[in-house]
């Protein structure tokens, strides 16, 4: 309830402003206009500033809704009320067609694309004919409750902000569950996401139609609050604006959307009235302000206003801590048909010229701990990616409980309990530990976007979270649970991934030079917690350099030199081995 | 189809082509050196095109006195970056850079301006002036910013180019120019005639595609700057002087604007915001060759030009819309293309 407290506030407040006697009706039309390029806003947040999707084309999504609407009521004489649901069904089908072309772009071609189907569009709706051409369309009905018609300023007023409230309300629940772990952790990359089950594109797909209904939802209330439709709303520089103000709150925060559609609406307002006092009669000197801020606002303040304006906050809004008590049911075992956990065989890996892993052959039993070294550049990294499914091998097998995994994607052999950690530590730094290590049970819950935004998750979150706060004891991070992963030293962070890894509730558990940067008494720690591991039934494959701490540990060991198996045996044996002995020493000792 | 039109059209669209075969050029130019995606590359078309015609009707243009601002805050903001250590030799090299050229400029423009000025003049001084801006622009907007991500780049850049336009309208009005033509020479062909004026811009466009493949393939000072792009850091540590190579790279992304502005201002009216759309068609074409490769920027340049003048021909009212759908299948093979390689991102 506390947590909710200020949000009731605000729309308590929100309520009370039209009613106050003697308020211009010109503030209301401007507390309007902030609301409907809030709930835009908000969309780029959760695409842009949580998802890393940069989009210059929300604007378009606008127009949809706006169009849909504006045909239906006029042409049609469809209800306003009936139009909603057409115009988000319209906005959201755009995103479908968009997104899958779109989300699939890479790197700084997304944003490009973006701009370019955002121009493309805004012809469209200024070419065609059924859309009123470039004049659009008027004599949109208000709209109404009973016989009560919503036309002026401040009875549409209520309709937009109980719409921006329940968008902010449903986006932060979606953001905080298990579906919007997986969101927040695309920013970072793919790779460790997928590693957890993540269906990343279909993650990307989702967030951009999340964005585009919101879009539409506020082209909608824009159609029905100015009673007409025409192109110039919905153009390039909208949809840059609408960026603009994302980036002005703060892209990674949801009120930062409602907070920059608030500073840059009243400033663009401030600009217009005033500079032609200040500089003559000339129009669109505010762009230039506004271009001008732009730029500056990203060299002072990258991260917006919102994150400033609350670490200037006197208390911090406490977390919950999660009841360990609840039991999350065990990962269903994949069937198996072979008796050795993992089995490789002639796994081969070509980059180009170069032969990463040359035939590479050797099994993982159940309960053992398997070491896999070798000089730097040996391959050892390269087969991990080839067994987890980052990289798809060029010959060989590589099985699973007699399950072929050479060429699944990450998501399926996960799936059959192989869970790893990364030699580059791949923790999304601005989320907790526990949500982080929570993004491990992913495949352990089964609570999807729709549910999470009404929150009919909470019991399956409660699992998760619980699970996730069991793992991060199991390795002695308790104390460390609420700090930010990227706040952690680097030996910490790789302590986190093997917490997120147990997560999966694996067989096989493959670590990526887990001791590097650990303190002695701490790779002790990491030593006894990896025996526990096996004791209780897990096996082990890991890729180290301290040699210490590999003999002490292993109870097999297989050599990699220049991507070939040089040597396989007990630790005791790999000392003696003269072969292993001339690759990491060199011939004469 | 009749082949003189079909000509025609190939004609109009070659000659369009070259003009984004250049702006595409300029953008994979910068983005290779600085990462930054330069959206007001169409406003160094405009401010060049609009200053040449300006200055051809004896007025002094407003886009002279931004430069010389521009400099004064680029001086501002060389002394308190440096403000730790002082040299006196740094001090008089931003001096020169900002102070003394861009007023030297300024006092060669009044000197000079008149409606009897020779082209020649007049385009010299159109091409400097957009220079300074150029140069200036990468002082102020991007080098304090230079290691941040290519998105941040890219928004910082969108705010560049609301700027520029909204200081374009200032300067030039709302109405369009126009601007005397290079030379009245023209050359007959069959049913084609090829002015003077198309000609130079085939062949400046042929000569800076070679000069840029030339200049990165087997200069010095061009593999610097791809170093530049690949690994600040790195190149910072053998020696490269990572921020010269960002206003190397606006500087001559900024003079082949002004270029291609004056080559086509005699063949168009421009008007002050006409240079984004021309730069965005450029745009096409640089994203078709994957902001990497000069050549394949050019002939998908050229392209995209003639599609948009065959696109004008037959459904003239979905022109830009074809022109800018163009791009997403591009993309989408572009993506597929190009391995999935994990980005570090912020």
């Amino acid at each position: 309830m506390t947590q909710r407290l200020p949000l009731i506030i605000f729309a308590l407040v929100l309520a009370v402003i039209p009613l106050v006697p003697g308020i211009p009706p010109f503030w209301i039309v401007l507390l309007d206009n902030i609301g409907l390029a809030a709930l835009v806003a908000m969309g780029l947040v959760l695409l842009t500033g949580v998802g890393g999707l940069t989009s210059f084309g929300q604007a378009a999504f606008c127009g949809f809704g706006a169009y849909t609407t504006a045909v239906l009521t006029t042409a049609y004489g469809v209800s306003p009320w009936l139009t909603l649901p057409a115009s988000l069904l319209v906005s959201g089908i755009a995103a479908v067609l968009l997104g899958l072309v779109t989300v699939r772009l890479s790197g700084h071609y997304l944003p490009l694309g973006t701009i370019a189907w955002g121009i493309g569009l805004f012809y469209l709706f200024s070419k065609l004919e059924f859309l009123g051409r470039n004049d659009g369309i008027s004599g949109i009905p208000p709209l109404s409750i009973g016989s009560f018609k919503m036309l002026s300023p401040d009875a549409i007023y209520y309709a937009i902000w109980v719409a921006v409230l329940l968008a902010a309300l449903l986006t932060m629940n979606l953001l905080d569950s298990r579906t919007g772990r997986a969101i927040r952790a695309l920013r970072r990359g793919h790779i460790a996401a997928e590693a957890f089950g993540v269906q990343t594109p279909r993650a990307k797909l989702l967030v951009f139609i999340y964005a585009a209904v919101l879009a539409g939802l506020s082209g909608w209330l824009y159609a029905h609050f100015q009673r007409a439709a025409n192109p110039t709303p919905f153009g390039a520089q909208a949809g840059i604006e609408y960026l603009f103000i994302a980036v002005v709150g703060g892209a990674g925060y949801v009120w930062g959307g409602v907070l920059g559609a608030g500073i840059v609406v009243i400033l663009k307002e401030v600009l217009q009235s005033y500079l032609p006092y200040i500089f003559g009669g000339q129009s669109q000197l505010e762009t230039i302000v506004f271009g001008i801020m732009l730029v500056l606002l990203l060299q002072l303040a990258p991260q917006g206003v919102w994150p400033w304006l609350m670490s200037k906050l006197p208390f911090k809004p406490a977390r919950k801590v999660p009841d360990t008590s609840v039991k999350l049911e065990h990962r269903e075992r994949a069937p198996g048909t072979s008796s050795v956990l993992l089995h490789i065989e002639k796994a081969r890996k070509q980059f180009g010229g170069v032969l990463a892993v040359n035939d590479v052959s050797f099994d993982v039993n159940a309960r053992e701990i398997v070491a896999l070294i070798g000089p730097n550049g040996a391959g050892k990294s390269t087969t991990f990616n080839l067994i987890t499914g980052v990289l798809a091998a060029t010959s060989g097998k590589i099985a699973v409980l007699g399950n072929e995994v050479a060429n699944a994607p990450p998501q399926e052999v996960v799936k059959l309990g192989v869970s790893r950690t990364f030699q580059h530590v791949k923790l999304v730094p601005d989320m907790t530990v526990l949500e982080n290590v929570a993004i491990g049970a992913h495949l352990r819950g089964n609570s999807g976007a729709i549910s999470s935004m009404l929150r009919l998750d909470r019991t399956d979150e409660a699992k998760l979270l619980a699970e996730a706060a069991r793992q991060i004891a199991r390795v002695g991070l308790s104390d460390q649970i609420d700090q930010l992963a990227g706040s952690l030293s680097l030996g910490q962070q790789r302590i986190v991934e093997i917490a997120r890894a147990l997560c999966v509730d694996p067989m096989l558990l493959l670590l990526d030079e887990p001791a590097a940067g650990l303190r002695h008494m701490e790779k002790q720690r990491l030593a006894a917690l990896l025996r526990q591991l096996r004791d209780g039934g897990m096996s082990v494959l890991l890729v180290e350099h301290d040699m210490g701490f590999v003999m002490d540990l292993a109870d097999r060991i297989v050599v990699l030199d220049f991507g070939t198996k040089i040597a396989e045996g007990t630790p005791a044996a790999i000392k003696r081995n003269p072969d292993v002995i001339k690759a990491y020493l060199g011939a004469a000792a | 189809m009749n082949t003189t039109i079909m000509l025609f059209l190939l004609q109009d669209g070659i000659t369009n082509g070259a003009i984004y075969a250049l702006l595409g050029l300029a953008l994979v130019l910068v983005f290779a050196v600085t990462r930054v995606i330069l959206i007001p590359q169409g406003e160094f078309v405009t401010y060049g095109a609009l200053s040449y015609a300006m200055l051809a009707t004896g007025q002094v243009p407003g886009t002279v006195r931004l430069a010389v601002a521009m400099g004064l805050v680029a001086f501002a903001l060389d002394l308190f970056f440096a403000r730790k250590a002082l040299h006196a030799r740094l001090v008089l090299r931003s001096i020169a850079l900002n102070i003394v050229f861009p007023f030297a400029l300024l006092g060669l423009v009044y000197a000079l301006v008149g409606p009897n000025t020779p082209i020649a003049v007049n385009i010299a001084l159109a091409l400097l002036i957009v220079a300074a801006i150029g140069l200036f622009l990468y002082r102020i907007a991007f080098q304090p910013i230079a290691h941040t991500s290519v998105l941040v780049l890219l928004i910082a850049s969108v705010g560049c180019h609301l700027a520029l336009q909204g200081l374009g309208l200032v300067f030039f009005g709302a109405e369009g120019l126009r601007g005397p033509a290079l030379s009245s020479a023209a050359v007959t062909a069959g049913p084609l005639r090829f002015t003077g004026q198309s000609l130079a811009v085939y062949g400046l466009t042929v000569g800076f595609i070679v000069a840029l493949w030339l200049f990165f393939g087997y200069t010095r000072t061009g593999k610097a700057l791809r170093a530049t792009a690949v690994n600040r850091l790195g190149a910072r540590l053998v020696g490269i002087r990572t921020t010269l190579s960002g206003q190397i790279a606006f500087l001559l992304a900024s003079v082949i604007g002004a270029i291609s502005g004056i080559l086509i201002v005699p063949i168009t009216t421009l008007y002050y915001d006409t240079g984004f759309l021309i730069g965005l068609k450029g745009f096409i074409a640089a994203i078709i060759g994957g902001l990497v490769s000069y050549p394949l920027t050019a002939v998908a340049a050229i392209l995209v030009g003639i599609v948009e003048a065959f696109s004008s021909f037959y459904a003239s009212n979905f022109k830009e819309v074809i022109v800018f759908t163009l791009i997403l299948p591009v993309l989408v093979l572009r993506s597929l293309a190009a391995p999935q390689v994990e980005e570090e991102k912020d």
